[in-house]
Formats: C-alpha cells, structure tokens, sequence
C-alpha cells in the first residue's frame, strides 16, 4: 500500500501562488525525492500530502481514497522532520510509544515494537532517556524510530539530514535507503540536496518554482536533462553551461558539458578550448580544476585525475567529450 | 561592557544598597500594617507608639469572632480559584488556536482582547449591577466567578499565547501526524510542554482574583462577599478604626504574599514573560 496521486493540486498563501496546478503519481513502494532549491515548494508539497497544509485546489488521493479532507491523523501517513520535532518531556520510549498508544495498540504490541525498532536502530540502550540526553543523530533515530512502529503506507521525510553533520549525514543518508529497501514502503523524501537525491532516489522530482521541471531516475536526469535548470542543478560539480560561439557551432543558444567529461592538457592544440587555471581543488582521488578565460563559461570547472600537476596560472587546453555535450535551445529546452 | 560594569564600586556596593533600599521601600507598608494591627484602636493613630508599643491580639480575636473572617476567607478562595479555572479553561484553548493556527486577524483580535482592559469599570457598573439583579445572581459566587474569569481572560490568553509561542509547531504537527485529534494535542502535548506558564498564568491571575475589590465589593453583599469586602466593611461612620483595619487587611493579604513568597520564581517568570527569549 502506499501509492499516493496528486490531481491538479493548487497551493496559494494569499495572493501568492506556491503551486501551480500539478500533477503527480508516486507508486507504490517507491523512493521518491521531491528536489529544488530552497523556496521552490518541495516542503510545502510533502506538507500538502501530509494534510498538514490544505490544498487550495486540486484532489490528493492514498491508495484510490480521496484525503484531500481528511485530517493528517487519519492518513496513515508517518513523517521525519528536520528539527526531529521529538516530545521533549518523553522519554525516547513514550516519544516511540506515542503513536501507537493514541492508536490504542495493545500494551505488548506496543513493548514488541519499541523493542524491535530499537534494536533496529541502535537505540536500546537510550530508551529511557529523554531526547534533550541524545546527540542529534539519535534523535534522528528517535524520530525514525517513532515512524516506523505505526507501519504507515507511506513515509514523509522533510529534509532528515539537514541538521546532522557531514559525516553522520552519509551514515545516516545509507540506513534509510537500507530501511527502505527492508521495509518496501513508498518514501517520499524532501531535500534540497542533490547528493542525496541522486543517491537515494528511485525516481527523483525536480522542482522549481513549484513547477516540477522533470520527473525520473537519477541516471535520467544526469544524461537527459530536460532544460538547463535540472542540467545545472544535478551533477556535483555542477555542469558548465557555455553560450556564445561554441554552442552557436553545435546549433544551439547553450551547451552544457560535465566537469567529468572534459579532459585537461597542458599541449597546445587549435581545436581545443584555451584558459588559464584559476583554483585547484585536490582531493586525492580527484582534482577540480576552475579555469578562467574560456570564451562563455567563466570559470568552467573540469575533473581531473588526483594526480594532476596544475599550478594557478598555468595555461591548459580543453576538449570536451563530443558525445556528452547537451544542447539547449533559446528557452533552455533540450534539443 | 558588562564586565567593566561588574568592577566599578557601584556594582559591587551601591547596586545591592539600591536593591536593598528599593525592597524595603515597597516592604515598609505591610510592615507597618501588620505592626498596627497588633495594636489597639487607640494606640494605632499615636506617632509615639509608631515602634513601641504593647502588642495586643484583639484585633485578631475580634476580627475572627464578630466579622465571620472564616466565611470571607471562604469565598475569597472559591471565588478566585474557580475564576482561575474558568479563565483557563477558555483561555488555553483560545491561545493554542492563536498561537499555532494563526490567520491574518490574529493580532487584531489579541489587541482587541487587550484593549477590553482600557474599558473603565465605571462605565458597565450600572449595567453589570442591574444585569446581576435582575436574573438573580447578584450577591452569588457564580457571579464573582464570572466576573473575575472574564475581567483576567484577556492576560490569560496573552500570557498563554506568549509561552505557546515558544513551543516549536513542528511538535504539534508531529502529533497531529502520529493520531491525535485537537484535544490530544492540548492534553498530551501542549499542557505538558507549557506547563510552566500555565503554572505561572494560573498564579497571576489568581492574585488578580483575590485582590480584585471593584466588582466582589459592588456584586456582593453577604453571601458571596469576599476579603475586599470586608475591609471595605470596616469603615465606620465614626472613622476608621487602623488597629481593627490592620489586622483585618493583614489577614486578607496575607494568604496572598505567603503564596506569592512560595512561587517567587514562578511569578517572576510570568511577569517578565516575553521579555528574554
């Protein structure tokens, strides 16, 4: 179960339109991540599914019942919030015990949850502390924790990690795609992120706006970006868009070409594209290389192999791979 | 700056002194009351006998004996506890839609609850009077009740909807996504977390209660007359008697600064409310 449709949802705060008319399938046990940057309505669109915004117009439907309605309690819905949003004068059993008590579950049942969530996520021995004891990825934990127990038809996550550090964000970034995996249950996971879009996804919805400029799998997205937006915006770093007369030569208002697909050499050559290195970023395993003076990119960003030896200054001339360039029209549609 | 502030002499001497000063200045008036209410009649209006003087406990004994204290003491106490519950009662409610479900109008109506406490009281004296009298409830506690519910709602629901604003809506949404209807929310979730400024809420509003003397002196004659109106009683036409006085304000506000003295920390809390976030 868990297979949510959006109909022409509408979403207004006064004068301002949030959302424009959409729609939207997420199916069933699928791992969908709404993405975009921050004010583009991702959150306000989970909140919509959630009920706990109400639709301005336009019809939410879970597993063929129209909610649009019926209050977030009564949706079987479980959500994760950024700030955990934990009951701070519970302790982390109460916290996990909530939903199921205000269900009315069976006390045992209840224990038989907790003790199995709990051990599940490396909780057992915190249960008796209260959440303002815990560090911020047991919170986390916590929050989870409290989600999984109602065994909901879907599982809402508004930005999770944001508050987590680099480190305990990929852990924690891993366990819920493993518990995704696991339990098979629709996700529908807010971030702004692409990282963790692309590495969590299923299918991924990119939005803009309120406008959901593409729908599909990370892959999809990296090698058909339906218009520059979603060109620039998946892809870590991001892809160098280039007007002017190097795309006028390919027909086209824009090109983009990947970081990863641009190869770096300090031979001169005619066909190749010439600038000066700018910033070099060593990572050991790669090398981002920023370059100035390239005719309609400025800097453009290419990855280079760790071993690289590039100085600030050094001229070098790039070919880009022929086959991954995207072309983009005057709209930025791709062609 | 603060730092600086701590070192010089007046930060170390002078600002105590000041405190110590300021406190005994507001002191020095129930001192002196109840120091007058250990003396007799007589006694009361001499300056010589201002510190010196034979402790008597007449004022006591008659106040307890002839003026029915106990039964002033009564209504003072259901008046002003079921005040505060009835404040409460509408006034938790009315803040948590405030604070958590805001629509445009919201501060207006706040401002508007407010300025109902800028009516004078003389205005609806007549009103409230006639009111009372005609459907029977003058001189009852349900009256008193109402009366003192109504006059605090407005700074309850302030009180409240300041300290409710303190609690992060993400909790209530993650109850309200966990299965609980309205009630569940107040009961389980807000109630526990503000528990607190009610606490503090409550204790204000039941002082205002007890000291109100407008309306439970007008409202009431005997029945459900309280402490106010008992000192208010005890003018006479031939003066006022300050021993027979003393000890009968003494005794009306004592229950109060005893209370006060236990929930210092409380109140000073409820008072400064939305001062330091």
């Amino acid at each position: 179960m868990g297979r949510i449709v959006l109909e022409k949802v509408v979403k207004r705060f006064g004068e301002t339109e949030v959302i424009p008319p959409l729609d939207l399938t997420i199916e069933e046990g699928e791992f969908a991540v709404f993405v975009g940057p921050s004010g583009c309505g991702k959150s306000t669109l989970l909140r919509l599914i959630a009920g706990l915004e109400d639709a301005t117009a336009g019809k939410v439907i879970i597993d063929g019942e129209d909610v649009t309605e019926v209050s977030p309690s009564k949706r079987g819905l479980a959500m994760v919030f950024q700030s955990y949003a934990l009951y701070p004068h519970m302790t982390v059993r109460k916290n996990i015990a909530f939903p199921m008590r205000m269900a009315g579950m069976p006390e045992d049942e209840q224990e038989r949850r907790i003790a199995a969530a709990a051990k599940s996520l490396n909780l057992t021995d915190y249960l008796d502390r209260k959440p303002g004891q815990l560090s911020g990825g047991q919170r986390q934990r916590v929050a989870i924790g409290r989600a999984i127990v109602r065994e909901p038809s879907a599982f809402l996550f508004d930005e999770p990690l944001s508050n987590l550090d680099a480190a305990l964000r990929v852990g924690m970034r891993l366990e819920i795609s493993e518990m995704h995996k696991k339990l098979k249950t629709t996700m529908i996971y807010v971030t702004h992120d692409q990282v963790e879009a692309m590495t969590m996804a299923d299918r991924i919805v990119v939005l803009q706006a309120g406008v959901i400029e593409q729908v599909g799998s990370p892959l999809e997205l990296y090698h058909k970006p339906r218009n520059r937006f979603v060109a620039g915006f998946i892809g870590s770093p991001k892809m160098n868009l280039l007007e002017g007369p190097a795309a006028a030569e390919l027909d086209a208002h824009t090109i983009g070409v990947r970081p990863e697909h641009i190869s770096v050499s300090t031979k001169a050559s005619k066909t190749a594209w010439k600038g000066t290195v700018g910033v070099a970023e060593h990572l050991g395993s790669d090398t981002f290389i920023h370059i100035h003076g390239v005719e309609g990119c400025d800097p453009m960003t290419v990855r280079a192999a760790g071993d690289i030896a590039v100085q600030h200054g050094d001229t070098v001339y790039l070919t880009p791979d022929r086959e991954q360039i995207h072309r983009f029209d005057d709209q930025g549609l791709r062609i | 700056m603060a730092i600086v502030a701590q070192n010089t002499k007046f930060g170390t001497y002078g600002r105590p002194l000041l405190a110590w000063f300021i406190a005994l200045l507001f002191f020095f008036p129930i001192f002196w009351l109840i120091l007058t209410s250990f003396k007799t009649d007589a006694d009361a209006v001499k300056p010589e006998f201002l510190f010196f003087f034979t402790p008597t406990l007449d004022n006591y004994l008659n106040m307890t004996e002839n003026y029915n204290y106990w039964r002033f003491a009564s209504n003072s106490v259901i008046t002003s506890v079921f005040a505060t519950a009835v404040a409460l009662f509408v006034g938790i409610p009315a803040a948590y839609a405030m604070a958590f479900n805001p629509s445009r109008h919201t501060k207006d109506i706040l401002m508007w609850m407010l300025s109902t406490k800028m009516l004078p009281a003389a205005a609806v004296l007549y009103p409230m009077t006639f009111l009372a009298k005609s459907i029977g409830l003058f001189d009852t506690h349900f009256v008193i009740i109402m009366v003192l519910a109504l006059i605090n709602l407005p700074i309850v629901v302030w009180m409240l909807f300041t300290y409710f604003k303190e609690i992060p809506k993400d909790i209530i949404e993650a109850g309200q996504m966990d299965g609980v209807n309205t009630w569940g929310e107040i009961k389980e979730i807000l109630i526990p977390l503000a528990w607190g400024g009610i606490a503090s809420t409550a204790l204000l509003c039941f002082i205002f209660c007890w000291n109100e003397a407008y309306w439970t002196v007008r409202l009431t004659t005997t029945d459900a007359a309280t402490l106010s109106k008992l000192i208010e009683g005890n003018r006479a036409p031939e003066g006022l008697f300050f021993g027979r006085l003393s000890a009968v304000s003494a005794a009306a506000v004592g229950p109060i600064v005893v209370l006060g003295w236990f929930c210092q920390k409380q109140l000073v809390q409820g008072l400064t409310f939305g001062a330091v976030k």
